[in-house]
């Protein structure tokens, strides 16, 4: 599924990512884990396509093909999402309306027919209900006033909704309550899949107790430095990233 | 010294210019050296925007026509006034609009213009006490025409006037609106959009004066401007000594999405009472990376995703519209220039 291999990135010319590599096969879910300052979110836009991001070595390409030639919009037609950290609020577009515009965006890109009104409407209600957001939510301005919890949620929404195939979990349990942790995690969960595969970037093994990884990668000061199991998340969290973070300088 | 009579004595130098403050980010002087004939009758001027939502439709065109529209005591009106503009000449007109006691008006106006014109229009509105008038301005012009709209306002106690104006410039465009707002409970929305493109400029000129307790005004302003276009926003309150208890706010916020566009404001509260409660917002900026990032993520297209926004940007004053026939023509006029 996803390849990365060697990559160097900077932004305003300081290199943050100094070769990285990192296999995702499909069917798994991978954790990257690190200190603050490592890269963590850097990665997550390089993978993405944000602009200010610059590559400057080495490769990232999803079953073969070369994310990084593809415009940001093209990316996600192939699949990839990203559930932001700090998701953006857009002002003036209902939540409803700009879901259905990206999903039809996509399936245009692929050539799939557009989904209907009456159609989408079902998928929304479901999906909201599965979510437990409130589907009068979804008909004000995407994420405007949203607390923090609900913007998180409300990620996890148009990620079931637009149905991706590697997706990208940036600090996803920042802001959340347990509560809302237990029903976010069910909702990526929901999502594992054998032709899916996730990363998930977290600071805290906490969401490792929720979404249960098959590997887990410690990145510090731009590469990634140990990969293991389930319970390297485990020892992380007893012993810290000292240790890691010297072995990187 | 007025546009109205530059054009009937059609002499240049009663035009305004960069001297006159009001003026110096509209300069007519500077940019008409001499002011045109004066223009011929049109001939059959076709369909208005907004016939399908109207009662009555009045045209003035190149100046000539019906100059008065009015409502009677407790009567419900919805008219179309079309001004319209064909050919090279100069012409002005007058328009007397009166609303009487309790009286309402939807006022549906247009300016439709062909050619490379000089026009003036003066409207006068006068509302009587519980008079209720929204007034809709859709300004089409022409990239080549030069015109100019004057409304002068008198509310009474108690009459509600809303006011949206929307507009794609013209070679030089001026909408002026001058309030006498009298207070008592009297409420007043001033709004405008104005979308420009290539070297179009328009200004939208508002002075509003709170002349007695316990009025009520709130404006809302945008504006898009691309390639060398430029738009200037001018908004005056004046709250005069007495005028307690005024609740006023103004706010002005433009995107400029070229580097040779210009958007130039000069929001202003003038405030001589003590006990009010005013406000004003000012911004210019661009359209928001993160937020375009945030969509392109999410698979939509770079042109798709900055017509979604700026027409999100705009549409906030399209919805604050009371009328509905109205809003869906103005929010299609405004989807159909920030489309492309």
């Amino acid at each position: 599924m996803l390849s990365v291999q060697d990559l160097h990135a900077s932004v305003d010319g300081k290199e943050i990512l100094k070769g990285l590599s990192l296999e995702v096969p499909a069917g798994e879910v991978h954790a990257i884990m690190g200190p603050n300052g490592a890269g963590k979110s850097t990665l997550s836009y390089v993978l993405t396509g944000r602009q200010g991001y610059e590559v400057t070595q080495g490769s990232a390409t999803l079953d073969g093909e070369d994310l990084l030639a593809l415009e940001p919009n093209e990316r996600a037609a192939k699949g990839v999402f990203l559930s932001f950290q700090y998701p953006l609020e857009i002002p003036g577009v209902p939540a409803l309306t700009f879901i259905r515009t990206a999903l039809n965006a996509q399936k245009k890109a692929r050539g799939e027919p557009e989904v209907s009104a009456p159609e989408f409407l079902k998928l929304a209600r479901a999906k909201a209900a599965e979510l437990r957001i409130d589907f009068d939510m979804l008909k004000r301005a995407l994420n405007v006033g949203f607390s923090g919890g609900e913007k998180k949620r409300m990620e996890i929404l148009q990620m079931a909704m637009l149905s991706p195939r590697f997706l990208i979990l940036d600090e996803t349990d920042s802001g959340l309550d347990i509560d809302a942790l237990r029903i976010v995690a069910d909702g990526v969960n929901a999502l594992r899949s054998p032709d899916r595969a996730m990363l998930v970037i977290t600071h805290y093994q906490r969401l490792l107790d929720y979404i249960k990884p098959d590997r887990v990668h410690v990145l510090s000061a731009g590469r990634i430095v140990a990969s293991g199991g389930p319970e390297l998340a485990l020892e992380l969290e007893r012993e810290g990233y000292d240790k890691y973070a010297r072995a990187a300088a | 010294m007025s546009v109205a009579s530059a054009i009937r004595i059609r002499d240049a130098a009663e035009l305004p210019g960069k001297r006159d403050e009001d003026w110096r980010w509209t300069d007519l002087r500077g940019l008409i050296r001499e002011v045109p004939p004066a223009s011929a009758p049109t001939g059959a001027v076709g369909a208005g925007p907004f016939d399908a939502l109207a009662d009555e439709v009045v045209v003035v065109a190149n100046g000539e026509g019906a100059a008065h529209v009015s409502v009677e005591p407790h009567g419900k009106r919805i008219v179309a006034l079309r001004i319209v503009s064909r050919g090279d000449g100069s012409h002005a007109a007058r328009v007397s609009i009166d609303v009487e006691a309790d009286a309402k008006l939807r006022l549906l106006e247009s300016y439709e213009g062909q050619g490379g014109y000089l026009s003036q229009t003066q409207l006068v509105f006068s509302l009587g006490a519980g008079a209720q008038v929204e007034r809709i301005v859709l300004a089409s012009d022409d990239a080549e025409g030069v015109t100019v709209s004057q409304a002068e306002v008198q509310l009474a106690a108690g009459a509600e006037f809303g006011q949206t104006v929307v507009t794609a410039g013209a070679r030089r465009q001026r909408i002026e609106t001058t309030v006498h707002h009298p207070g008592g409970h009297a409420a007043l929305r001033l709004d405008g959009v104005y979308l420009l493109a290539d070297k179009r400029h328009a200004d939208l000129t508002t002075v509003v004066t709170h002349e007695g307790l316990d009025g009520v005004t709130g404006q809302l302003t945008k504006g898009v401007v691309r390639d060398q276009a430029r738009g200037v926003f001018q908004g005056r309150i004046v709250v005069a000594e007495g005028a307690d208890r005024t609740d006023a706010r103004m706010g002005h916020h433009a995107l400029i999405l070229s580097d040779r566009a210009e958007v130039d404001a000069k929001p202003e509260l003038e405030i001589y009472a003590d006990d009010v409660s005013c406000a004003h917002g000012n911004t210019v900026g661009r359209l928001d990376e993160d937020a375009l990032f945030y969509a392109r993520q999410r698979g939509i297209p770079e042109p798709e995703a900055r017509a979604i926004l700026t027409e999100a940007f705009v549409g906030e004053v399209v919805d604050r519209i009371w009328f509905e026939g109205a809003r869906d023509v103005v929010r299609a006029w405004v989807a159909a220039r920030l489309g492309g």
